[in-house]
């Protein structure tokens, strides 16, 4: 039976690779997407273009622009004398933010007076925006600690001491890469497995293996496998470069990594060869593949978190193997967790590999075209 | 067909009308015919439009938080109430520390907020108490969004303790914002209007990518080739029923935004849909190079999903700020079209018709587009000689 199945995935290897534009799908656009995402996604800023608008000759205002201007994250663009310049600069996305002191700031500071700092933020980005806000906060927390400590002043009641755990410089690239492991390996299990069956249907060539000796199981095996090792391989090619490249560290193990990268890579070809077996030709079998992609990365909490999502946008991500890996990727990449953490997302994608497998070799011979 | 060729040799006068006219309605009839056309200009859009406006959403409410109080007194119930009122989080009473701790690990709770046992004995000591603020930073945006909440809870607190106190409140310099265009921060207000950019990309250049490349696979082009018509009419023959196809689902596009996910227009619709008119063109032009450069209808559509899709969603602006990226991938974001009409759309959206951003960009549009078609009439020029 082995001897069969190895021939087979024989097989399928060299229709992958024989062909130069087969090759080049399968590992130039994934290693540019990498890329791109590593460096393109960030949440983070590093340069928020602001404008001065200091109506406080006292010094005390000048520290305070001093601290804007020593922040690695502020960059100052402009500085206004009047009110009236405001609008133009932030319609024109010339800047982000406008940071106003009004003429009794350095007054009240020394009476002892909250003294207001008005910030006006361009809300084009919401997102953008609130990053924003919360970065200014932290150069005036810095501020208001120093004055108060230089006057030998007593604080506010209570302080908030914050710390991040697994991430202390919150790094959005901590968060995005080891989900770009998922979603890469998704993408590329389902270009092989998906073509796989549509492309011998379309090309009449599945007939001539169900009458072969090879049994409906070895056909699915051999078909699988493939997918399977190829998925395999590229992702550990990406871990490799996420934790060397681009310096994610990897606190778990790796045995629990791998445990979970086979169950969804068994859930990916399933769902792949499911499709394929479905599409009656290559063209219908890459429609079927995007049209189950896009949704699985969308509503896989890669970009955004599921918990915003709508309950029954909720309930719909619990189909979607990639939500149950990503939990896993960045449990074990940032958390360290052991494998009993992780037990609740192992066994769904178990059971979506098993369902769909199955379906996928009923198709084998039930669907008629 | 109608479009015969006049006596003579040379076309009568309007000739050029009517080959073009001929060209069009065999396009059209090809539509009709072949709907998948028609399901990508319209169905698409609503199906993508419906998923990521409902599915995307980077506004946290109801984070769980994990409250640690060690000694229960008055001053803690206060604190705690402050969590209590607000729609973001949704708190648990946990009674040690250790147990907050497994909460978080296993992701029941995103935050923890402790109380120490001595808090209220400190609160009146001048130092002040510390509040510990523990967040689950695996992912940084919510982390530091949560950390913003935790704190705006914080300040609140504190104004309200001081003035019931009498006193004055004792922080030197306090952050008023305001924000422009989207003071409710909604992030759908900007999401939807980027998703209808990269929607009409993905339509504009599948719409076309197929096209050309389908003359070529299916032989069809020499014979055009050898009719009067010239090589602008039969591209022009292309464009113009897909533009009227693209216009289609742009309108619907626009129509659900406002209606369905209540994102405001500020701006005038007229200049969006000039506007959205031209970045059509552009997404058109591309799709009709990269179908003329293929040649093959299975490599056009890969193509055009991975040189349109990825960058407009990725590269565009829409989602991930440009300025905060390295300067070689800067450099990149300025090839792609997406950008120009990102920075309209957003703008005509939320903050009303501002020429400042909408005439540079839209320059840049024009630009690309006359380039990208420019090059495709040049490409199927060469290819006739």
């Amino acid at each position: 039976m082995w001897q069969r199945i190895v021939a087979l995935v024989r097989k399928e290897f060299l229709a992958l690779f024989k062909d130069r534009r087969g090759r080049f799908v399968l590992i130039v656009p994934p290693l540019i997407q990498l890329l791109v995402f590593g460096y393109a996604a960030t949440f983070d800023l590093n340069r928020i273009p602001y404008a001065l608008y200091n109506e406080d000759p006292g010094g005390a205002a000048r520290t305070l622009a001093a601290a804007f201007d020593g922040s690695p994250h502020f960059e100052r663009v402009a500085t206004i004398a009047s009110e009236k310049e405001i609008a133009p600069l932030v319609d024109a996305r010339a800047v982000l933010m406008v940071v106003h002191i009004g003429p009794r700031f350095s007054r009240d500071l020394l009476l002892g007076t909250p003294a207001p700092l008005q910030v006006i933020v361009d809300g084009r980005n919401s997102n953008t925006a609130l990053v924003a806000i919360n970065y200014l906060r932290a150069v005036v927390d810095r501020y208001n600690r120093n004055w108060l400590s230089e006057r030998d002043l007593p604080g506010p009641a209570a302080q908030l001491e914050t710390r991040a755990w697994f991430n202390p410089n919150l790094e959005s690239r901590w968060f995005f890469i080891p989900g770009i492991v998922g979603v890469i390996t998704l993408l590329v299990t389902m270009l092989v497995t998906a073509m796989s069956v549509a492309r011998e249907r379309e090309q009449g060539t599945f007939d001539q293996l169900l009458v072969t000796p090879l049994r409906p199981v070895e056909i699915l095996i051999g078909k699988a496998l493939p997918g399977f090792i190829i998925g395999a391989a590229e992702a550990s090619a990406i871990i490799l470069i996420a934790t060397l490249w681009f310096d994610i560290p990897l606190r778990g193990h790796l045995e629990v990594l791998y445990t979970g990268l086979a169950l969804f890579l068994l859930s990916a070809v399933g769902v792949g060869l499911m499709i394929s077996s479905i599409a009656v030709t290559q063209q219908q079998g890459l429609l079927g593949a995007f049209l189950f992609m896009v949704p699985a990365v969308t509503l896989s909490g890669f970009a955004t978190p599921i918990a915003n999502m709508p309950p029954a946008v909720q309930a719909v991500t619990l189909l979607d193997p990639l939500r149950y890996f990503l939990v896993v990727l960045r449990k074990l990449f940032l958390e360290g967790v052991s494998f009993d953490v992780l037990v609740h997302q192992f066994w769904p994608m178990a059971l979506i590999g098993v369902a769909s497998l199955a379906i996928a070799g009923w198709l084998f011979r039930h669907r008629m075209y | 067909m109608t479009g015969g060729a006049a006596p003579g040799g040379h076309a009568a006068r309007g000739g050029a009308g009517m080959r073009l006219r001929g060209l069009v309605r065999k396009e059209f009839l090809q539509i009709v015919r072949d709907p998948s056309s028609i399901a990508i200009a319209f169905l698409m859009p609503v199906f993508l439009l419906i998923l990521f406006g409902y599915g995307v959403s980077l506004d946290a409410e109801h984070v769980p938080v994990a409250l640690v109080v060690e000694q229960p007194s008055a001053d803690t119930a206060d604190f705690v109430a402050s969590f209590r009122g607000s729609k973001y989080f949704a708190p648990s009473d946990v009674a040690t520390m250790p147990r907050a701790i497994e909460r978080m690990l296993e992701g029941r709770v995103d935050a923890i907020v402790r109380l120490r046992a001595d808090f209220a004995q400190r609160l009146r000591r001048p130092d002040g108490a510390p509040v510990q603020l523990i967040v689950n930073g695996v992912n940084a945006n919510t982390a530091r969004l949560i950390e913003g909440y935790v704190q705006g809870a914080w300040s609140g607190w504190l104004r309200q303790r001081s003035e019931a106190q009498g006193q004055m409140l004792r922080i030197p310099v306090e952050v008023e914002h305001r924000v422009w265009f989207n003071s409710a921060l909604r992030s759908r207000n900007y999401l939807v209007p980027g998703l209808v950019v990269v929607i009409m990309t993905l339509i504009g250049a599948l719409l076309t990518a197929m096209v050309m490349a389908r003359e070529w696979e299916r032989g069809t082009m020499e014979a055009l080739m050898v009719t009067p018509a010239a090589v602008s009419e039969i591209l022009l023959g292309k464009l113009i029923p897909y533009f009227v196809l693209g216009t289609g689902g742009m309108l619907l596009s626009v129509a659900m935004a406002v209606w369905l996910f209540g994102v405001p227009l500020r701006g005038s619709l007229w200049l969006l849909w000039l506007t959205a008119s031209l970045f059509l063109l552009v997404a058109l032009g591309m799709g009709l190079l990269i179908s003329s450069l293929a040649k093959n209808q299975f490599i056009a559509g890969q193509l055009a999903i991975i040189v349109t899709f990825l960058p407009a969603f990725l590269l565009s602006g829409f989602i991930f700020d440009i300025d905060s990226m390295p300067a070689v991938v800067q450099v990149i974001t300025h090839a792609i079209a997406a950008r120009y009409f990102v920075a309209i759309a957003t703008t005509l959206f939320l903050a009303g018709d501002v020429w400042s951003v909408v005439l540079p960009n839209a320059a840049a549009l024009l630009a690309m587009a006359a380039l990208f078609l420019g090059l495709t009439w040049r490409k199927t020029r060469k290819r006739l000689e």
